[in-house]
């Protein structure tokens, strides 16, 4: 189990309540969980990096529990329970200073600090359908959802919304217009914030500026926008309907870029790699996508038997051979056990020149391959 | 090019004087091409008998429309002579080989050359059992609750639509017919379920004939909507049966592999009761075949334990599943499992989704 989780750099969470781990060097997909105590209660709804090593994930399940799985050891450690099953879902899952923020369906975000019981409330509404956390401030957290529009709050001081967002002046009837935020995100390096809604708009907010209605705003597709998320170092952002459009618009003049295409059911979760120019989507036809966001095409497909409900990428490449962390293991084993008989191995064995790690994986046995690697450590050194 | 022309319009004006249909005409010209090529050609250097001509030269390229049809019409008989050649010859050493002859080769169907599904689901994986186990339809297939069907139609509905939701309120026990009245589906809904409906079923009319389905499970479960064509009324059924019983009918699904159609089966098995009565031999078939399911509605008898003797009674149509929203219906705000999209799935003419 542990090297299965070592290997994963694409977690993604389901509605049958099990994680999902994707190797996409192996091309492989692993559940883990157990088989027998599988419950739709369990439902993952969120998924978050519990530390910035990226070693633990924090799943939160729909019966209130939030449980950590270790990466390295390839189980959940410790589970938690933050919240009741009456109170909705989870919409937000944060870790600030060693505290876990909550938010839940009904409004509620709690701080749950580290030996206290009782969390800290803080109430942002009459509904929230997403809660993020600022990259950079950690203890500034955004929500929003349904006739609930952004705020962002201060951990510190839960009262009062450091910046409550107006909703945009009456239409050309004179009638009020609709908000229903799905999914929000801080811009990096900025205090902006780029929420997408159910009424199929992108709205970008800016608390520096005096104008607490949005300072831009676009429209894309029909159907209600649920996922966003915002790829490293341009300015724009990914958004996703409920049919299954993906689509790049640019937030300097609110113009679509273009779109990603291959999805085929509605998109519950975006995520954008923090230094490739990839785009991860899960959503209800079970299938993980990524797309590349320079040409738009699709990189992988990986078929994931339940609908998915949320995707955590890591921050590693996540083609890179898992072969050189293993490797590396292995070399050190080997030195360490037998030294004197391969050196007598070596002297018997003809020089060989050097080799890319893929012609050493085809042709020789592990043994050869392995010795072939000391040796060129070796020689190195 | 100039003697080439000169050869053809030579010809040309033999084959209009004599009739076109004559075999040997073709057989004859690349004969007297030879020798009058041979004469005043002495460049060109191919001495076959065929007619010569540059290397790069296609049909197309002759600019003369009456010219082009002669030549391509002569291309083809070639290439039939050629294929009906070499059928005779591998019928010949079949017949001489016999038994110890190979078998005959298959041939390709779009069934066969169908591409491989990644979603295809295995009969024996846990997840998709437990994900089944657990859905929507777990309570039907639980046997906790019994199918009660609420048929109706878009507003105003014509004389075809209407018998249709007549005849299948016969075949579907438990079924109801209701008039629409102008009524919006999202507060039918929550009335059908109040009064313990499990499945409502909407027939679309576009003049005057039944050409959309809406099948939306009731207590929150997927909505499909298809596609209906091919729609055959009970009398415009030849040698059909007398009218269907009460009796509930057995129900056949055919071919429904991949994980939507999996879902889809599911959906259409839980719109008859549990229990089929076999005493009335009545039987609903649900065939999926490249995406379409085609709906059949038999009555059987086993006349000995070989044959069976089929009637057809009930209406027969045609579905083809456009969207499957999770959730009731709400296609605005809904989310859907899966999408047509036409441009993206249907490129390819053997790729099936369901």
């Amino acid at each position: 189990m542990a090297d299965k989780s070592r290997v994963c750099s694409v977690w993604v969470g389901s509605e049958t309540g099990i994680l999902k781990g994707v190797s996409l060097a192996k091309k492989q997909a692993f559940n883990f969980c157990e088989m027998n105590c599988l419950s739709r209660d369990q439902e993952v709804c969120v998924l978050c990096w519990g530390d910035a090593q990226e070693t633990e994930v924090l799943v939160g399940c729909s019966n209130g529990e939030v449980k950590t799985f270790s990466t390295e050891k390839g189980l959940f450690t410790e589970t938690r329970q933050c919240g009741q099953s009456d109170e909705g879902k989870f919409t937000g899952l944060a870790v600030a200073d060693s505290a876990l923020v909550t938010s839940v369906e009904s409004g509620l975000v709690k701080v749950w600090k580290e030996g206290v019981t009782k969390p800290v409330e803080i109430n942002a509404g009459r509904s929230v359908c997403r809660m993020r956390q600022n990259a950079s401030q950690r203890h500034h957290v955004a929500t929003g959802g349904k006739e609930n529009g952004l705020k962002v709050w201060d951990l510190e001081r839960p009262d009062v919304p450091v910046f409550t967002a107006k909703n945009v002046r009456n239409d050309w009837l004179d009638l009020r217009v609709p908000e229903w935020v799905r999914d929000l995100a801080f811009i990096p390096d900025s205090e902006k914030i780029v929420t997408c809604t159910g009424h199929h708009q992108v709205r970008v907010y800016d608390p520096a500026s005096p104008q607490r209605r949005p300072v831009l705003e676009a429209q894309f597709g029909e159907h209600p926008l649920t996922a966003l998320a915002l790829p490293a170092g341009s300015p724009c952002v990914v958004v996703g309907n409920t049919q299954g459009q993906l689509a790049m618009i640019d937030l300097r003049k609110g113009l679509v870029r273009g779109c990603l295409k291959g999805l085929a059911g509605g998109v519950r979760e975006l995520q954008c790699h923090p230094s490739l120019p990839l785009v991860a989507s899960c959503g209800l036809d079970r299938f993980l996508r990524i797309h590349s966001l320079d040409d738009r095409s699709l990189q992988h497909k990986v078929y994931l038997k339940s609908r998915l409900n949320c995707v955590l990428l890591s921050s590693r490449d996540l083609e890179a051979c898992p072969e050189a962390v293993t490797a590396e293991a292995e070399v050190a084993a080997a030195e360490e056990e037998g030294e004197d008989e391969e050196d007598a191995v070596w002297d018997t064995m003809e020089t060989v020149t050097e080799k890319t790690r893929k012609c050493r994986k085809a042709d020789r046995g592990d043994e050869g391959a392995e010795e072939k690697s000391t040796k060129k450590r070796k020689v190195k050194k | 090019m100039d003697t080439e022309s000169h050869e053809k319009l030579q010809e040309k004006k033999k084959k209009q004087k004599k009739k076109m249909t004559k075999q040997k005409k073709p057989k004859r010209s690349p004969e007297e091409n030879e020798p009058q090529e041979a004469v005043k050609e002495p460049e060109n250097l191919d001495k076959d008998s065929q007619p010569v001509f540059p290397p790069t030269f296609s049909v197309s390229e002759i600019k003369n429309k009456q010219r082009r049809h002669i030549m391509f019409m002569k291309f083809k008989q070639e290439k039939r002579k050629a294929k009906m050649a070499l059928k005779k010859k591998i019928k010949k050493q079949r017949e001489a080989l016999g038994d110890k002859a190979p078998p005959k080769p298959v041939p390709k169907t779009i069934e066969n050359q169908r591409i491989y599904d990644e979603t295809t689901v295995d009969p024996e994986d846990e997840e998709v059992a437990f994900d089944e186990g657990t859905d929507e339809f777990s309570a039907y297939f639980n046997r906790l609750t019994s199918p009660k069907v609420l048929i109706t139609t878009s507003d105003r509905p014509r004389g075809r639509t209407v018998r249709f939701c007549e005849q299948l309120a016969t075949i579907i026990p438990n079924a109801h017919v209701y008039y629409r009245r102008g009524l919006a589906l999202k507060k039918i809904i929550p009335q059908c379920i109040a009064r313990d409906f499990s499945y409502l079923m909407v027939i679309n009319e576009d003049r005057k004939v039944p050409n959309g389905l809406v099948l939306c499970h009731l207590p929150d479960g997927p909505t499909a909507h298809f596609k209906v064509s091919g729609v055959r009324l009970r009398k415009e059924l030849k040698r059909r049966g007398k009218d269907p019983t009460d009796h509930s009918p057995e129900v056949i699904l055919n071919n429904f592999t991949t994980r939507l159609g999996h879902s889809l089966g599911r959906m259409f098995a839980a719109l008859f009761p549990h229990d089929p009565q076999f005493v009335g031999r009545q039987v609903a078939t649900f065939h999926n075949q490249r995406d379409f399911i085609f709906f059949r509605f038999h009555r059987y008898i086993f006349r000995n334990e070989k044959k069976v003797g089929i009637q057809e009674l009930g209406p027969r149509f045609t579905l083809k599943l456009r969207s499957l929203q999770k959730g009731t219906f709400d296609s605005k705000f809904g989310e859907y499992e899966w999408v047509h999209k036409r441009h993206e799935m249907d490129s390819s003419r053997r790729k099936f989704h369901l």
